[in-house]
């Protein structure tokens, strides 16, 4: 009988032990199964040559080849893919001007960002909701059903041009669609929640009292934001920016919708060598280069960050 | 920065000088939100070198009247003025007075040295000058150890003395301290509350100082408000509001107090003579003018009265009959409560003189509550 009871109480016990490592494991577990394998695969491809088959490369290996076979098929390794894209100066143009897109289009959605998460945070507490509803309600529709209907306002004879026309602010329409203004507009209008929540989160959570002893000290309501708001907002910052920036460099849909021939952005030569081309070993070169251009400085800014909260105990 | 001498604090009551000058001055200042009235046509003067506390229960407006003289809110009606000059619309910025909060606000981004020179800074004061004054305001506060320390890096204590050293670092002409013991344990607390004094002696910055603890008013002020929605009740040193409160609410809010209801019998020679309902008979000096067969209410300290097993009393009056109903036995002294034969509970507290004692008075024993002429006073309302 008191066994019993003891082996009940062990078993939830074992039980609760097991959920809780697995609700540690689990992101884990997730990156593991979507985002490493997958991105194994990549990198294997990106070191074989291209053939004409199904699929278009040449296995380096097998995992049925055991063993003994693994290293002839390291030796089969080439970094032919790689050679290529330093000689063709279509793809670090490419790498540089998306960096160059990403990078102004973050300035850009963070100076419209910020204001607007620091209206929300400002704003009364019952209508913060709203206002933060109202941010997130384009997920609601279709990434790329919100991309087309920017056409729709961006093209000649769109919405945008024919308000300017009525109102008399242009004689000619602009041409604004297959532009990069077109892909400015694009990528600050969808990723625009990506910067606005993390800022809200920062800005929501300050103490006002500090505000007031920063006034209290001698500082007016402006200094006061950029002695004291501000920089207790970094860490929104930066999160919003890398939230932004890094689906910004590799972006495709909106260069591809909304962008002109002359957009170079390394998105769309990914989908033109993957599709068009089938040149999959350069394709997965491609990404592989990608994914370290943002790997290395985001490590790069954590270590440092880290080693600046090092010194500040 | 001289300790004033015995003397010189004795004398020390500007508010009886009628030609001293008010540093703060509350000119029938109200302050509404919406519909309600959280400070109420109040008017105040404050003097220079003076350590003023506001005291009262939760909500009583202190804050409210405090940040008002900060600048943080503008009264509906009244002015604010502060040496001679109204500030009544004068944003906080320019206002030569600083406020520690109860939440010490502290800046987190910034060491406990960029916290203190933050205000200094604001003045466009020399680097040199910002040194000096930082390094002095961290030795006056104890800090020196402390002063690369970011805020989360210090205990609440040590969060306290910083705020205070940034608060003092401008020397203002006010220092505005809102419940600033109020995160800190009782035995730091009277600590801090000596230190507070003596700084505001050596600094002479007139301090006003929001509290809902009594003892810390009594302990640091030099003079009280006793505060009720909106409204002062009372002004006056710590010894008058305890001894002689204005009213039942000042004099219950202000210690412990038994009151005794009756009716005013005689009134000659500055004695009152009071009758009970239930016939007790109470005799009080009191300079009071006080209508024969008005309503009063004697009050008396429970450290004034004294609980005996025989009746000490020979004529009559100033003494009752009980049970002893609770005994609290706190160390230094012990608190009875005596419950009257007319069911009244009585609280006298005495002093454990002895360390033994043969036959301390017990539970349920039938004592007498008993005390002299002075013991209390007459009360109207
Ligand atoms: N911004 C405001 N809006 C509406 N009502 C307010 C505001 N600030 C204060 N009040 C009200 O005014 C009254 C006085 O508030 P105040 O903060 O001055 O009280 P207090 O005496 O400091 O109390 P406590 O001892 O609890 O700090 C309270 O009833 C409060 O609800
Ligand atoms: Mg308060």
């Amino acid at each position: 009988m008191s066994g019993d009871v003891a082996n009940k109480t062990n078993d939830g016990f074992l039980r609760r032990n097991l959920i809780g490592k697995a609700t540690i494991w689990l992101p884990y577990i997730w990156l593991l199964l979507f985002f490493l394998a997958p991105f194994i695969i990549v990198f294997k491809i990106s070191f074989s040559e291209i053939v004409v088959a199904m699929p278009p490369y040449r296995p380096i290996f097998d995992i049925g080849d055991g063993i003994t076979q693994l290293w002839q098929s390291f030796r089969k390794f080439s970094f032919e893919n790689y050679i290529f894209l330093t000689e063709d100066s279509l793809y670090w143009k490419a790498y540089l001007s998306s960096l160059k897109i990403a990078l102004f289009s973050t300035a850009l959605t963070l100076l419209i960002g910020y204001p607007l998460a620091y209206g929300i945070a400002k704003s009364p507490r019952n209508i913060r909701f709203i206002l933060l509803m109202l941010v997130v309600l384009p997920f609601w529709t279709s990434f790329l059903i919100r991309v087309y209907a920017w056409i729709g306002i961006l093209k000649k004879e769109g919405l945008f041009n024919q308000l300017l026309l009525s109102i008399g602010a242009i004689d000619t329409p602009l041409t604004l669609l297959n532009t990069n203004i077109a892909v400015y507009i694009g990528i600050v209008y969808s990723y625009l929640p990506f910067m606005v929540l993390p800022l809200y989160a920062a800005l929501e959570k300050q103490d006002e009292t500090l505000l007031e002893a920063a006034e209290d000290l001698g500082c007016t309501r402006l200094k006061a934001f950029w002695t004291i708001t501000f920089p207790l907002s970094y860490p929104g910052i930066i999160a919003g920016c890398f939230l932004v920036f890094i689906p910004a460099v590799g972006e495709f849909v909106i260069p591809y919708l909304l962008g002109g021939a002359d957009t170079l952005m390394i998105g769309k030569l990914l989908w033109t060598e993957f599709f068009a081309n089938r040149d999959w070993p350069v394709s997965s070169a491609v990404a592989v280069i990608l994914l370290l251009i943002l790997v290395l400085p985001i490590m790069y800014f954590q270590q440092s960050q880290a080693r600046a909260q090092e010194a500040a105990k | 920065m001289t300790k004033p001498t015995a003397a010189e604090r004795e004398k020390f009551e500007p508010w009886n000088d009628p030609t001293a000058r008010p540093l703060v001055e509350f000119r029938n200042v109200t302050k509404n939100f919406g519909s309600f009235t959280a400070v109420d046509d109040l008017s105040l003067s404050i003097y220079e070198r003076e350590f003023f506390a506001l005291l009262g229960p939760s909500g009583c407006g202190k804050t409210t009247l405090m940040r008002m003289v900060a600048g943080f809110c503008e009264p509906s009606e009244g002015e604010v003025w502060l040496a001679g000059e109204n500030i009544t619309h004068m944003p906080p910025y320019q206002r030569p007075v600083n406020m520690m909060f109860q939440s010490y606000a502290l800046f987190p981004h910034m060491n406990i040295e960029q916290n203190i020179a933050f205000g200094l800074k604001q003045e466009k004061m020399a680097k040199s000058e910002i040194a000096d004054r930082v390094g002095e305001m961290l030795t006056l506060t104890k800090m020196q150890d402390f002063a690369k320390r970011k805020p989360d890096q210090l205990s609440g204590g040590q969060k306290q003395r910083a705020a205070l050293a940034r608060s003092l670092a401008k020397q203002p002409k006010v220092l505005l301290l809102d419940e600033p013991l109020g995160a800190l344990d009782r035995k730091l607390r009277e600590e801090t509350q000596f230190e507070l004094m003596d700084l505001q002696e050596r600094l002479g910055i007139t301090f006003m100082i929001v509290t809902h603890d009594q003892e810390e008013a009594m302990t640091v002020a030099d003079r009280i408000a006793v505060m009720e929605q909106g409204k002062l009740i009372q002004i006056a040193s710590p010894r008058d509001i305890y001894e002689h409160p204005g009213n039942r609410y000042v004099a219950d809010f202000v210690g412990d107090i038994n009151f005794i209801e009756g009716i005013a019998q005689s009134t000659n020679d500055e004695l009152i003579k009071i009758e009970t309902a239930d016939g007790l008979i109470v005799e009080c000096n009191s300079a009071a003018s006080i209508d024969k067969n008005q309503q009063v209410w004697f009050a008396a300290r429970p450290e004034k009265l004294t609980v005996s097993r025989e009746n000490p009393v020979v004529t009559g009056s100033n003494a009752v009959e009980g049970e002893v109903w609770d005994i609290a036995y706190l160390g230094d002294m012990s608190c009875y409560n005596i419950r009257t034969d007319a069911g009244k509970i009585l609280k006298v507290t005495q002093l454990n003189h002895s360390r033994t004692s043969d036959a301390p008075i017990t539970w349920e024993e039938r004592v007498w509550v008993s005390w002299t002429n002075d013991a209390g006073m007459v009360l109207t309302s």
